[in-house]
């Protein structure tokens, strides 16, 4: 025994050393992990990270399973998905994790956004760290997208064909470019394949290299605090910050903790409440695709409705376009102009703890808004919906124009030098 | 490593072979390069945007099919029946009292004349927008956002509309088109529903998808 202690750290650092000459293991271990600092004080909000990736691995794991089983055809779609689950061992679970956990990483994608607007996340230096997210976010939604033609249903067909039309609004291109992304007259079996090939190789292969770009971007320039300490200001005698904890094993082992909740009330949802009373799994698709016959009542997955509402709620023709495509012009807008963050933001702090009354009001507007924007996408259109539709419009988009104004004529506190001892 | 290969730094980058570099020549061969593979790779493009485009078997599905309407009795609508390239086609025919409504054009109609002529063949602008006053043959696409509008063939009061004619409704967005597809003002849809080119070759025959000009 006492022989055996001695020789596995010898031979376990002859392995690393052997490995470190070959490829920089230690140093990309420390680099990203055991010397990688992050605030003290970090809460829940900076857990969101950590999940998103969580639940990108679950569905690329679960997504490269249900391929096996499912077939990408105009006649073995909808037969396929129903094939999972009923009569392929664990298929139904297979299929809920990745369903579930496309809401969940809207969720979490949207909680983590909130983050950055709340504690100035976009600022300088994290400008590009912003927008690498905010490619990541665009991603996302197109690979929802793609993911929710595939299982072939009759709102899975004619939600693709609302979406797909909107390219049509384009004025002198849009017709014949409809007929570009389809591959055909009307969306087809065609149109199927070729989503099929973005959604389970041509998005994740950018979606997973943007993760990585984003932590390699992360990692050089670290994480906000709450209270906008810049830990990397008070570092002891080593050069470690004294404000901040080694990822590993510290910010690991919360995460872990983190991970265990969010499973606790994703299993929840995965086997008690998969469809979510027909919002995460919309009840007109339980119908195969018919091209002949639209839904009652077409919505998008919950996770669109706020941008699907902006679009609704254009509805006057300018400069003798068709209000359609202004209200496009709208959604793509509203959906890019968080990118502009780090420039509209003037303030001289950088955290919702620090600045005033006028930034806090208006993130709370916005938050309000954007809520408020998400239900009326849900339901059938309606003059009044439309009116209010328009109004949350306009205060979503206040919230960005006016933010140089009033970032910078507010009465804002100095952060403080250091993270407080609890 | 020089701070920058192109500029040159020092003596090695000042010189070439032994030769004083001549930058003209770099810059111009680096441009000229670029330039081509720019090209090349415009045209490497090309295959994979072309490929997206309607193969020949979607564009041989789309071809023209044969409609028998001799069983359609007036107030009825054939369909949504699809047709030409697949997409939805609705075929109604139209009573003597309704072809006289839709003569006098309502003010309530966006383009009762039909002056967008991408929306029909020419032989179908008029007021009831077809080649035999009785029969119209509409694309059943919502030109909106592409959603199958619902006939509502009857006069009576409806839902949406309490003094409504006879025509299709769109359950998506609430737009209305009248018995001859054309569009309600101040509905979400900017246009007349779409013309399909078609002709007789008998009386109860109709060949959807060519005309006289198209076959």
């Amino acid at each position: 025994m006492e022989q055996a202690k001695g020789r596995i750290p010898k031979i376990w650092s002859s392995l690393v050393g052997w490995l470190d000459e070959r490829f920089p293991v230690t140093e990309t271990w420390e680099y990203h992990l055991s010397k990688y600092y992050a605030p003290k004080n970090h809460n829940f909000w900076y857990l969101m990270g950590w999940l998103a990736t969580f639940v990108l691995v679950n569905q690329l794991l679960t997504g490269i399973w249900l391929t096996m089983s499912y077939i990408p055809s105009g006649e073995g779609a909808f037969a396929s998905v129903e094939y999972i689950m009923r009569d392929v061992e664990f298929g139904w679970l297979l299929r809920y994790l990745h369903s579930t956990g496309a809401s969940a990483f809207f969720i979490i994608v949207y909680l983590h956004m909130f983050r950055g607007l709340m504690y100035g996340s976009y600022r300088k230096p994290r400008e590009l760290l912003w927008l690498i997210g905010m490619a990541i976010y665009l991603v996302l939604m197109a690979e929802g997208f793609f993911g929710y033609l595939l299982p072939w249903g009759n709102m899975s067909y004619w939600g693709a064909q609302v979406i797909v039309s909107l390219f049509g609004a384009i004025p002198f291109v849009g017709p014949d470019l409809m007929e570009w992304i389809r591959g055909d007259f009307l969306m087809s079996e065609i149109t199927l394949n070729r989503f099929f090939a973005l959604h389970v190789v041509a998005l994740p292969l950018l979606l997973v290299a943007l993760v990585f770009v984003h932590f390699v971007a992360l990692h050089h320039v670290g994480s906000t605090a709450p209270d906008g300490v810049d830990i990397k200001k008070h570092k002891d005698a080593s050069g470690k910050p004294l404000d901040g904890i080694p990822f590993w094993p510290y910010s690991v082992t919360h995460d872990v903790h983190a991970t265990v909740v969010f499973l606790f009330i994703f299993c929840a949802v995965v086997f008690f409440a998969p469809e979510m009373g027909g919002y995460f799994l919309e009840k007109p698709n339980f119908e195969m695709a018919n091209p002949l016959k639209t839904p009652e009542h077409i919505a998008p997955v919950w996770y669109y409705t706020p941008f699907y509402a902006m679009l609704r709620a254009a509805t006057y023709p300018l400069f003798g376009v068709p209000a359609k495509f202004w209200g496009l012009v709208v959604m793509a807008a509203a959906i890019v102009i968080p990118a502009l963050l780090p420039w509209l933001d003037r303030s001289p702090v950088a955290s919702m703890r620090c600045k005033g009354l006028a930034s806090k009001s208006m993130l709370g507007v916005f938050v309000l808004s954007f809520l408020v924007l998400g239900y009326l996408g849900i339901t059938p259109p309606s003059p009044w919906a439309t009116a209010l539709a328009q109004l949350c419009t306009v205060l979503y988009f206040a919230y960005f124009m006016l933010m140089p104004w009033y970032t910078q004529v507010e009465k804002t506190t100095p952060p403080p030098e250091r993270i407080a001892p609890r | 490593m020089s701070t920058n290969a192109l500029e040159g730094d020092g003596a090695a980058g000042d010189l070439a072979g032994g030769q004083p570099v001549n930058r003209e020549r770099r810059y111009f061969l680096i441009g000229a390069t670029a330039a081509i593979g720019a090209v090349g790779a415009i045209a490497a493009a090309v295959p994979f945007v072309q490929s997206w485009l309607p193969s020949a078997k979607a564009r041989a599905a789309g071809a023209p099919v044969r409609i028998d309407i001799s069983k359609l009795r007036p107030g009825e609508m054939l369909g949504p029946i699809p047709a030409w390239r697949g997409k939805p086609v609705f075929v109604v025919r139209r009573g003597e009292e309704t072809v006289m409504r839709l003569e006098e054009n309502s003010p309530d109609l966006a383009d009762p004349t039909s002056d967008n002529l991408g929306m029909q063949p020419e032989y179908a602008r008029n007021a009831w927008r077809s080649r035999k006053p009785e029969i119209g043959i509409y694309l059943g696409l919502c030109t909106h956002l592409g959603c199958s509008p619902k006939y509502y063939g009857s006069v009576r009061p409806e839902p949406f509309d309490e003094n409504w004619q006879g025509g299709f409704f769109c359950p998506c967005h609430g737009s209305r088109f009248d018995l001859a597809g054309r569009v309600v003002k101040a509905v979400p849809a900017p246009d007349n529903l779409e013309v399909p080119p078609h002709r007789f070759i008998s009386a109860s025959v109709v060949i959807i998808g060519e005309d006289e000009e198209t076959a």
